[in-house]
């Protein structure tokens, strides 16, 4: 499955994508995120299964473009500490 | 018209139903949905996956109380006792304050389970316009979320606007869909934010628009608003749309008419969806719980 946090205003998209399919709840994108804009719990678009996922905290949803500006590439391309940490390759972002 | 300012424009109509056909001291699982949103409180009760019993009300001010009152007018007159239930499902805004829930389930799982036994296994997407937000979701024949697009930010294009709307030019919430297919389609108003819409709306009055393109002008940005949210998810057949806008013809029509698909005709309120996935989550989870026993 693949989950879309985020928003879109005035100045752009602000997305953040976890494909629950790759993720297999390793928590090092948690450890990796310098703001806990992430956190593994039980994933909950499938209230059947019992695995764990990465997912976008409620908190904040409303503003990833602000809690994730400390990791917006200013001048050269650079990859996002989430991103780097996750092994199989879940996150993605829409800038 | 002396106590317009006191007449309750935005008020929709609450109900309540049972079904007639089915006798719950025949059921095996009785489960329920209860969907806490912003707006609207629903409770379903189904018995062995069918609909048995349900209840729409405003929410009230405090969660808890307007799940359990929406669960004592739904089971009204039922016979049914609220601990015969095995396995009732919180869901929305208020799912972790449904006070007889066992379990609080996200309103996008919900929503598109919902969407599944009402509109069938063909749905693959389907758009929430709830009171608060709207969310596009994506999913299989099983009404298993395959994707999904949350619309975080704010209140603007959802039931709650509109209430706000059909306020300000005094229309009934229940004619404003239908009052605002206009011949000839205005330009929708520029934003969809309640607080803008709002003053845009008094400007657009003052410069001689009728309520009715006024409407049309406010519909239309709404839709197009959710359509943006709807390709970027991507949209796939079948489509169609859960929650309280669904029932305003207004945006649907011009929904379907961006994205050139038709959503179904609702023959159960729209607005049952999340509180419909929830009473069936709850049976799935009583029969995986007996399974392991
Ligand atoms: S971009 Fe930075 S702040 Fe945002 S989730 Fe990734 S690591 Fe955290
Ligand atoms: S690092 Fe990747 S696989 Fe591990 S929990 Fe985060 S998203 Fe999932």
């Amino acid at each position: 499955m693949k989950a879309n946090y985020g928003y879109k205003d005035g100045s752009g998209e602000y997305y953040i994508t976890i494909d629950t399919e790759l993720c297999n709840g390793c928590t090092k994108c948690v450890e990796a995120c310098p703001e806990n804009v992430l956190e593994v719990v039980e994933n909950e678009m499938d209230p059947l299964a019992e695995d764990l996922v990465a997912r976008v905290s409620d908190e904040h949803r409303k503003k990833i473009k602000y809690s994730c500006a400390p990791c917006k590439p200013t001048t050269e391309p650079r990859t996002l500490p989430c991103v780097q940490s996750c092994e199989p390759g879940a996150i993605s972002h829409s800038w | 018209m002396a106590n317009s300012e006191s007449k309750e424009y935005w008020r929709w109509t609450e109900s309540r139903w049972t079904n007639p056909d089915l006798d719950w001291k025949d059921g095996d699982i009785i489960s329920a949905g209860v969907d806490v949103g912003s707006v609207s409180t629903q409770s379903v009760v189904m018995v062995d996956g069918e609909l048995f019993c349900y209840a729409n009300m405003r929410t009230g001010s405090d969660s808890p109380d307007s799940a359990n009152n929406s669960m004592n007018w739904a089971l009204d007159g039922t016979g049914l006792p609220l601990d015969k239930i095995e396995y009732a499902v919180g869901t929305g805004y208020g799912r972790v304050n449904v006070p007889f829930a066992k379990r609080a389930l996200t309103e996008i799982a919900c929503h598109a389970r919902g969407a599944n036994f009402m509109y069938g296994p063909s749905i693959r997407t389907v758009l929430d316009m709830g009171g608060q937000d709207c969310k596009a979701i994506r999913c299989d024949h099983r009404g298993k979320v395959t994707a999904f697009l949350m619309n975080d930010k704010c209140a603007a294009g959802t039931g709650r606007g509109m209430e706000v709307f059909a306020d300000l030019l005094q229309i009934h919430i229940n004619d404003v869909g239908r009052m605002s297919l206009v011949d000839v389609e205005p330009e929708p108003v520029s934003s969809t934010c309640v607080v803008f819409a709002k003053s845009e709306a008094v400007a657009l009055l003052r410069k001689g628009w009728s309520k009715e393109k006024v409407l049309a002008a406010y519909c239309g940005a709404m839709a197009h608003r959710v359509v943006t949210l709807l390709e970027r998810l991507g949209v796939e057949n079948d489509f169609a749309i859960t929650g309280g806008i669904a029932k305003n013809i207004g945006v649907v029509s011009r929904i379907e008419k961006e994205l050139k698909v038709t959503a179904p005709e609702p023959s159960i309120d729209p607005q049952l969806a999340g509180a419909i996935g929830g009473a069936l989550f709850g049976k799935a989870l009583v029969e995986k719980a007996r399974k392991k026993a």
